[in-house]
């Protein structure tokens, strides 16, 4: 399975890439794999400021519910206008045009805490 | 992102002991792990969920042809001059309708109006017949009939010598029938013979199935499993034949409106609530027939029905139903997106009231109230 290495994450299966003070956000491809096809993002999350693990939206597989947490703090400045006629693209390009938020991080220090690649490689073979 | 695993493939009455317990496999397992399955316990049994994904395994099974291993499926076997006079006793429908070579759908009343389980009754002759039960409730089953089988009925449970390969689809007739002298065409829905099948005697052909996308059903004794899996696949890769998990057979009953016994229906549901009366007979007495007739007469103050989403979410099981007031009315049963309409879809109970097709409800998803309407079942119409 595929772990970018210039990605950051969490436990919890997303990914994280970060551009400045601008990061992406979405769910690694472990995730989209165990959750199946995927057939709806609910992310009503625009404009809000979240803190580090709360919830931003959830998404949904035909069988399946998860809740998407914040892997930082910032304020979510775009939803990816894809997905709402194109959930697949989470499972078919995860990293890619699956992203799923676009947060301007209030605290990058929080980076500091996430896992690397490998660490992360540990948690999804677990 | 945390994952919640959702309804069937979700052991549904997880006891604290279950973990101490071993899962059970079925005699197809290697092979269902060699492809690639996910394999999740279910009903105590490791069981493939999904082979190549949930919507591939459906469509596969709507336009063309897939091979469910439901071999976790319970079968017992009850013989002698008083095996029917039981079964009348122990179901809802009648029995007594059945001739050689019928299977019927029917349900096992308890004392309190609820349902202990939901099944099929085949007649194998006018002494023999064969109950094909959950697999979550073969031992509640079991002793359900054991302790009001008064009359020495002969009974067998045949569950773990058992495989049940489903083999579902519009072309599954076409691979089958390269496989036997059988005449499947001649089995009407709902009917079954026993035959040679890829080389293997006393094959039970059954022409039943949980997909509403037609096909047959084969019952055989495990040690052929094997043999039979591989023969089916070889007759069938000319219709590109696939392997379908426990996912889609999910999807593809909801899809028809057929309930499942733990989400849709169970000990606490009346089989009249339920849409159930087509299976509930009163030209006879059986387990609770008295009260379950003047439910009938007086009619039900709720009803499962068959819902559409109006609005953006999908219903899941467990969700509350609310009236235009914001009022909790009702729960939702099952639900999913529906992979061959593409809508969100459920099933549930709502007051008699608000059964009615057309009538407007809202399903709380996430403390949000989200418009549906109740719709006719089945929902997906071949």
């Amino acid at each position: 399975m595929n772990f970018p290495e210039n990605l950051k994450y969490t436990k919890d299966h997303e990914w994280i890439r970060v551009e400045g003070e601008i990061a992406y956000i979405g769910i690694t491809e472990f995730a989209q794999s165990e959750l199946g096809d995927i057939v709806y993002l609910d992310i009503n999350s625009a404009g809000k400021d979240l803190d580090k693990e709360d919830i931003f939206g959830t998404v949904e597989a035909v069988k399946t519910v998860s809740d998407l947490f914040m892997p930082v703090s910032g304020n979510v400045i775009e939803i990816n206008p894809e997905l709402d006629k194109s959930p697949e693209l989470v499972n078919k390009d995860p990293y890619g045009a699956g992203w799923m938020v676009k947060v301007k991080m209030s605290n990058p220090a929080e980076l500091g805490s996430l896992l690397s690649a490998a660490d992360y490689a540990k948690v999804a073979a677990h | 992102m945390q994952r919640l695993y959702l309804s069937t493939y979700q052991p549904i009455n997880l006891s604290t002991d279950m973990e101490t317990e071993t899962l059970k496999n079925t005699a197809l397992t290697d092979i269902h792990v060699k492809l690639g399955a996910k394999m999740v316990p279910f009903a105590g049994y490791m069981m493939p969920v999904q082979y190549t994904g949930i919507n591939d395994e459906h469509e596969a099974v709507r336009k063309s042809v897939g091979v469910f291993d439901v071999s976790h499926m319970g079968e017992f076997i009850l013989k002698g001059p008083n095996a029917l006079d039981l079964i009348q006793r122990v179901t809802s429908n009648d029995a007594s309708k059945l001739t050689d070579g019928k299977a019927q759908y029917s349900c096992l009343p308890n004392a309190t109006g609820g349902i202990v389980d939901d099944l099929l009754v085949y007649r194998l002759d006018a002494n023999s017949y064969m109950l094909v039960v959950n697999a979550s409730n073969i031992d509640k089953d079991w002793d359900w009939i054991v302790s009001r089988n008064t009359a020495n009925v002969e009974m067998h449970n045949i569950s773990d010598q058992t495989s049940l390969l489903a083999v579902q689809g519009p072309n599954a007739i076409k691979i089958l029938q390269t496989l036997t002298h059988v005449d499947l065409a001649a089995i009407p829905y709902y009917s079954f013979q026993k035959g040679k099948l890829a080389g293997v005697n006393n094959v039970l052909i059954s022409a039943t199935g949980y997909t509403g996308a037609g096909g047959f059903e084969l019952y055989f004794e495990n040690e052929y499993a094997e043999k039979i899996w591989n023969a089916v696949f070889e007759a069938g890769v000319q219709y590109n034949i696939k392997p379908a998990g426990l996912g889609c057979r999910d999807t593809l009953r909801l899809e028809m409106g057929f309930c499942l016994y733990g989400n849709d229906i169970d000990d606490t549901t009346s089989p009249l609530e339920a849409g159930l009366g087509w299976i509930t007979k009163f030209t006879k007495e059986f387990t609770n027939s008295t009260t379950l007739k003047k439910q009938k007469e007086e009619g039900t103050k709720k009803k499962l029905v068959g819902f559409e989403m109006t609005e953006r979410g999908i219903p899941r099981h467990g969700y509350e139903i609310t009236d235009h007031t914001g009022n909790v009315v009702g729960i939702v049963t099952s639900g999913t997106q529906s992979p061959s309409l593409q809508k969100a879809i459920g099933l549930g109970y709502v007051p008699s009231e608000l059964s009615k097709e057309g009538s407007e409800i809202k399903i709380k998803i996430r403390d949000k109230d989200i418009a549906a309407k109740v719709v006719k079942i089945p929902f997906y119409k071949s």
